[in-house]
């Protein structure tokens, strides 16, 4: 089981109560088809992918970012059972969308450059730290389940 | 593959830090060893306490040719010949996409924190893969 201590914990949730769930999740997900333009293979039916500013306003895109983000929120709720938290979304990723877990870890570094950008200079090395472990973690989590 | 807008986001944005570039090495640097701790393993010459001389001094180095490398986009094999060779006959740190990739996310989060918006997600997509273009050179001598 991860260990967080309680600064870890009080830097998570700081952090937190200034995101946007809705502006960073749709963010992060359009960077992610962005930089990594293969990983649009696994939204095919989400319409106009073809540039940069289609993704960006892209509404499906918007709407199913908010919805990765907003889970990632109930994980920061359940930093001592992530496994628990994640266990039939780890099922759903493996057996029915097919996703290599290496997505995750490249969503979840993307996640920590959202943050920076948004947050500035307060968005400090020790945050960075904090904020990576967590994205490892939840990005573990979530390939627990794989087989 | 690095194209002509790529290069020239990356131009430009380099052109934006307007002499903050050495900051930014010591502090991508620092970030890597604080959320990266096995990278500190190829430094066990160094002070690693923050804001060491040695931390800003090889901040800076890393930046000097990262700059050399945003100069000759067109030919990086050739810019970043001397440091393949240091780097595979040397250094032999451990395949250079790791610690590189480690090295390419704080640079970018340095990069972030310090431009905000301007950050876009275009400018993010060519950093990314110029960084993912300087790890390969870099590999290119080791077997």
């Amino acid at each position: 089981m991860v260990h967080w201590s309680a600064e870890e914990k009080q830097l998570i949730s700081s952090i937190w109560a200034k995101v946007s769930v809705e502006e960073c999740g749709a963010e992060a997900l359009a960077r992610l088809l962005i930089v990594y333009p293969w990983t649009q293979r696994f939204f095919s039916d989400f319409g106009n992918l073809s540039s940069p500013t289609a993704i960006i306003g892209n509404p499906k895109v918007r709407a199913h970012g908010k919805k990765v983000l907003t889970s990632f929120g109930e994980a920061i709720k359940n930093l001592d059972n992530l496994k628990g938290t994640y266990s039939k979304l780890s099922e759903l990723h493996c057996d029915k969308l097919h996703v290599d877990p290496e997505n995750f870890r490249l969503l979840g570094d993307i996640l920590v450059i959202v943050l920076a950008s948004h947050l500035g200079r307060d968005f400090t090395p020790v945050c960075q730290f904090t904020w990576q472990k967590l994205v490892g973690v939840v990005a573990h989590a979530l390939a627990h389940k794989y087989h | 593959m690095l194209t002509a807008e790529d290069k020239k986001l990356i131009q430009q944005i380099w052109g934006k830090l307007g002499g903050a570039e050495e900051e930014i090495g010591a502090d991508a640097l620092w970030r890597m060893f604080h959320s990266y701790p096995p990278t500190k393993t190829y430094f066990p010459h160094f002070d690693l306490s923050q804001g060491s001389d040695q931390i800003r001094g090889h901040g800076k180095k890393v930046v000097a040719a990262l700059s050399n490398a945003i100069k000759n986009l067109d030919n990086l094999s050739q810019a970043l010949s001397e440091l393949s060779n240091l780097h595979a006959y040397n250094l032999r740190v451990d395949p250079p996409r790791f610690p590189l990739q480690f090295l390419s996310q704080c640079l970018q989060v340095s990069l972030a924190t310090r431009l905000g918006k301007e950050y876009t997600p275009e400018v993010h997509s060519a950093v990314d893969k110029f960084m993912s273009a300087v790890a390969s050179v870099l590999a290119e001598k080791y077997r």
